[in-house]
Order: structure tokens, then sequence, then C-alpha cells
């Protein structure tokens, strides 16, 4: 069965952003950029599917600026067949790239699309839903277990309260949590081989979709910072100050 | 303005994340519906009509909506959603598991976790694991938003006296089932409605220690989380795991005990009001937040805390 992996490019998850001064959103000249790790453990299960036989194509697609390509190459490196990237340098809702991969999962017809289950960027944690309402299909959403048999798939889900298991007619959309598999390193060789592996570009406009939003970002602040506290000598200090001076207890 | 708030239950009692969002939809202001979808909810439905400020309650009972699979009740909501101005849910798992794909089926953009209420088509939340704060305007028709509960302080329990509306529609889509769950049981306070909470890292070295913990956190009537790090070693189950990709807490006191202070960890607590650090290490980053920083061995730390409060 076919795969279809989503992949964002985003701020490398130890980098300490900081807000532009302006206002209009973070600065990001000049930072490193990764794949979103949640998108990291996506790929990886998608090639453990291949590798158990159960995949026989895996597809990577990504939407956004031309830079993107690095990240798609980093999947081929990682074990995926090819590549899709969707192109457009403005910042897309999660509607609009639920949309475009909707176009896309047309297109190619997977039996199984997986995306991370957020973007440690806009932290939004709604693409993979939208795209399952968009084409109908089921959602298993925060897998941290996903076993396919015969025309269905069984996900199992981190959920408040511990974790639960639906099964899902295919073709279905999973999201993975941090928990599903441990994202493996690229080698160099496979770094190589990956150059020579298709790359397709597309645009949203060849693919015939809208992306305009209902949603504007007004501004883009710096959080409240804490006062500054006090480091205490002895536990019996820190019982005193929590007691009488903070009085939480 | 006529508000629809999806209800956050277990088919047995009303979730208190619940009235967090009531109190976030009162300050958009306008009506406030709530709708109570699962199987055999009449109790759950009786509690949402108590809820003080609820004009409204909508109780779709069936068995299609029997563990909330979205697929069967995101249709109902869009369905129910279109007369109305905003649909909030909280920002649970269930929450955002279902929201997003009612708002695709009515064609907006969503926003997700509001921390604030700024007029009625204007939000805050936060991005970048918490490091920044945007405040987004939507002019969708119907503005589909969840809301982080700790953000909002929730609304009286009891008091209102709505009346509750049986609703007929059964919608089954027949693309899902649900196979069975493994809930984690415990006595103490659920982690994000607790008034104190106890996280323990990395430096508790192994699950069994988690017991000094407990110990605390029994004496003080508290819950007890866990950083990524406990939680990947396999010390403590994932559900206590706080931080941006496990539960955000704003208690009135956080003591943070063997923990680094990873900015994934602080997008889950550094709201709370007084953060206490107890940490053999004084370079971790966890004392640039911590009101309270005792630089001492856990070990030897934790019982004597236990002790003294």
């Amino acid at each position: 069965m076919k795969v279809l992996v989503a992949v964002k490019r985003v701020v490398d998850y130890n980098v300490k952003v900081r807000v532009k001064a302006d206002n209009s959103g973070v600065d990001l000249a000049n930072v490193k950029m990764s794949m979103n790790p949640f998108c990291e453990i996506a790929v990886e299960e998608a090639v453990r599917l291949k590798e158990k036989g159960v995949a026989t194509e895996i597809v990577v697609v990504s939407i956004g600026p031309t830079t993107a390509q690095e990240q798609l190459r980093t999947a081929l490196a990682l074990g995926a067949d090819r590549a899709i990237l969707v192109e457009s340098a403005e910042d897309l809702t999660s509607l609009a790239v639920a949309k475009l991969l909707k176009a896309v999962v047309d297109k190619e017809q997977p039996q199984l699309v997986i995306l991370g289950k957020q973007a440690i960027d806009s932290d939004n944690n709604q693409t993979g839903q939208m795209l399952a309402a968009l084409s109908g299909y089921g959602q298993g959403t925060f897998a941290s277990k996903v076993e396919v048999s015969g025309d269905s798939v069984a996900v199992t889900r981190e959920i408040d309260g511990g974790a639960q298991t639906v099964a899902l007619k295919l073709p279905a959309i999973v999201t993975t949590d941090l928990r599903l598999n441990e994202p493996r390193y690229a080698s160099l060789p496979n770094i190589m081989k990956a150059k020579k592996k298709p790359l397709e570009v597309l645009t949203p406009d060849a693919l015939g979709v809208s992306t305009a939003s209902t949603n504007k970002t007004v501004k883009v602040e710096a959080p409240a910072a804490r006062s500054a506290g006090i480091k205490v000598k002895s536990v019996a200090e820190l019982v005193e100050k929590l007691k009488n001076e903070a009085k939480v207890i | 303005m006529t508000i629809l708030v999806i209800a956050e239950h277990d088919n047995k009692a009303l979730a208190p994340a619940t009235l967090n969002t009531v109190a976030a939809a009162a300050k958009i202001g306008g009506d406030v519906h709530v709708l109570v979808a699962g199987q055999g909810v009449s109790a759950v439905a009786e509690a949402a009509a108590q809820i003080a400020g609820v004009a409204k309650v909508l109780s779709a009972d069936n068995a299609a909506y029997a563990h909330q699979l979205p697929e069967n009740v995101a249709p109902l909501v869009a369905e129910l959603g279109k007369g109305y101005s905003h649909i909030l849910a909280a920002a649970t798992s269930n929450g955002k598991n279902i929201l997003p794909r009612v708002a695709a089926a009515l064609d907006v953009d969503q926003i997700s976790e509001i921390i604030s209420v700024e007029s009625a088509d204007t939000f805050k939340r936060p991005i970048y694991a918490g490091n920044a704060i945007a405040t987004v305007q939507s002019n969708a028709a119907v503005k589909v938003i969840t809301v982080r509960a700790t953000g909002f302080d929730p609304v009286a329990a009891e008091g209102g006296s709505a009346a509750v509306e049986a609703v007929g529609a059964a919608h089954d889509a027949g693309i899902s089932s649900f196979v069975g769950e493994e809930l984690a049981k415990s006595d103490r306070p659920e982690l994000t409605a607790a008034k104190i909470v106890v996280s323990g890292g990395r430096g508790m070295q192994n699950g069994d220690n988690f017991k000094h913990l407990y110990a605390l956190a029994d004496k003080l009537g508290a819950a007890v989380g866990a950083s990524r790090a406990a939680v990947d070693a396999g010390f403590v189950p994932n559900d206590m795991q706080v931080g941006q990709t496990g539960k955000i807490v704003a208690p009135q006191l956080y003591i943070a005990v063997g923990i680094s202070g990873a900015i994934q960890h602080l997008a889950g607590m550094k709201d709370s009001k007084v953060i206490v650090a107890i940490n053999k290490d004084e370079e971790a980053p966890i004392f640039q937040v911590a009101d309270y920083g005792l630089v001492a061995d856990l070990f030897e730390a934790i019982p004597e805390l236990e002790k003294l409060v």
C-alpha cells in the first residue's frame, strides 16, 4: 500500500525564538531550521511499515518555501521513495494546508496518510484532523501505536487519562505522538542517494486550491517575563517562605 | 450572538474543564448553549444545566456518540453549529481531536488554545512553545475555538437552571470503531485542576523513587506530574507528562524536582503562580523561572520537606 507522509520545515526545537521589535512575528532570519520533531516520527513510522512489508511506497510531501526541499531530502534519506513540494512563500493556516494536502491525496490515492500531531511553531494541532474531515476518512490522532491489518488500521491513542484504541477503515489519517517511535538518523550514503530521488514541485494554483484565510494575526508579543526569584539556603527556609511570604501552603 | 460550548465528559460526569470553557464563552458575551454528546448522558446534561450562565443544554444521546469518535461527533457539531456565532471546546485530548474536524467541515480556520478573549472576534494564544503570544482576529461566520482551561477561572457549577433539549440527529459515519481503553488510576487530584503540583524529572533516577514525591504530594493534597525525560525513561506513565506535548498546568504552587527546565517543559507550567525548583545543578535553566530555588540533593531535601509541611 502507498503511504503519504506530510512534513513541515520549522525552527529547530532547541532554538529560543525572539519576537520581532515591531511585533509582526518572531525573528526567523539566520535561525536554524529543521524538520518538525513530530514529522520525523511520522516518517520513521512509514519507513518501519515499509520494512515490515506493509507499505510498498512512501511519498513525502511538504508545503512551504523552496528551502523546504532540505526537509524533503532528509525524509528521502531516511527512506521515503519520492517527494512532492507544494511551493508557497506565504504563511498558510492549517485549513489551507489541509486543503492542499487533500488535493495531493486525491492525486496520489494513498491508503494511509501520516502527519505529526502538531508543529512546534504554530502549536495548532489541527491539520491532520482537518485533512480527515475534508477527505471523509477516519482519524487516529496522537498515535502511540499503529497496526495495519487487512483493510483496517488499529491506532492506540494517547488521551488525557491514559490510552485508547480505535479501529479505522482504510484509507485513514494518523497523527503521531512522541512515543510512537524513536526516529533514526540518516546515514551519509543515504543522504547522497537521496539527492537522486525524484522531487516534484507543485503550486497551489496548479492544484486548484485557494489558500484564503478567515484568520489574521494582528500582533505577536513576548510573554510576560517572570520576576526574578531567590535562592533559599535550606528546606526549612523554603517552607517558611512558602507559608509566610507566598502563602501557598 | 449565541455560543455553543461542547461539554467535556466521560458519559457519567461533567469534566471541570467545561466550566473554564463556559467562562471563556461568558467573556465573549451572548447566550451560552452547551452540547452534551454521548451515550446515557442524562446525568451529565443535568449537571450542565446547573452551570451558572448556561441558557440551554442540548443532549445528543446516541450509541454512535458513546466514545465521542470524531467521525461521528464532528458532523453533529458542524450541523448544530451553523446557527451559532462561536463554537468552543476545552483544549483537552477530546476537544483537540474533534474541533478541527468541525472547523474544516464548516470551511473556517480554527483558533487553538486561546488564553484570553480580547473581543468577540479577537483572541490571544501562545505559539512557539509559549515563547510568543499571538493576537489572532477571525472574520469567520462561525468562530471555532479551543480554550486552554488554565487561562480562565471556572464559572460556578451551581446556580443555573437551563432547559435540557434532546437532539435526535444521529450521525454514524461507519468508518471508525472503539476497541478499548486503558486508564491510569489515581486517587490524587487531577493534574490540570490541582492547586499544587509536584513534578519529578530525570533526576528521580527511577520509578521507585517517585514514592518520595507521592508522599510529599499526599501531605500537600497535590497532584504529581513529570517531565518528558521521566516519562521516556519509563519512571511514570505518559499521562503525567507536563509540557508542550503533555499537559498544561497553572497551579498555585508548582514544585519541580530534579527537572532541568527545557523549553518544552516550561511551556507546560510557567504560568504557575509560584514555582519552586529543587535541583543539585545550580546552573539548571529551571532556576531562571523559579520564585524559590533550592540547590540541594533531592533525596535529602524531599523527605525533609515532607516532614516540615
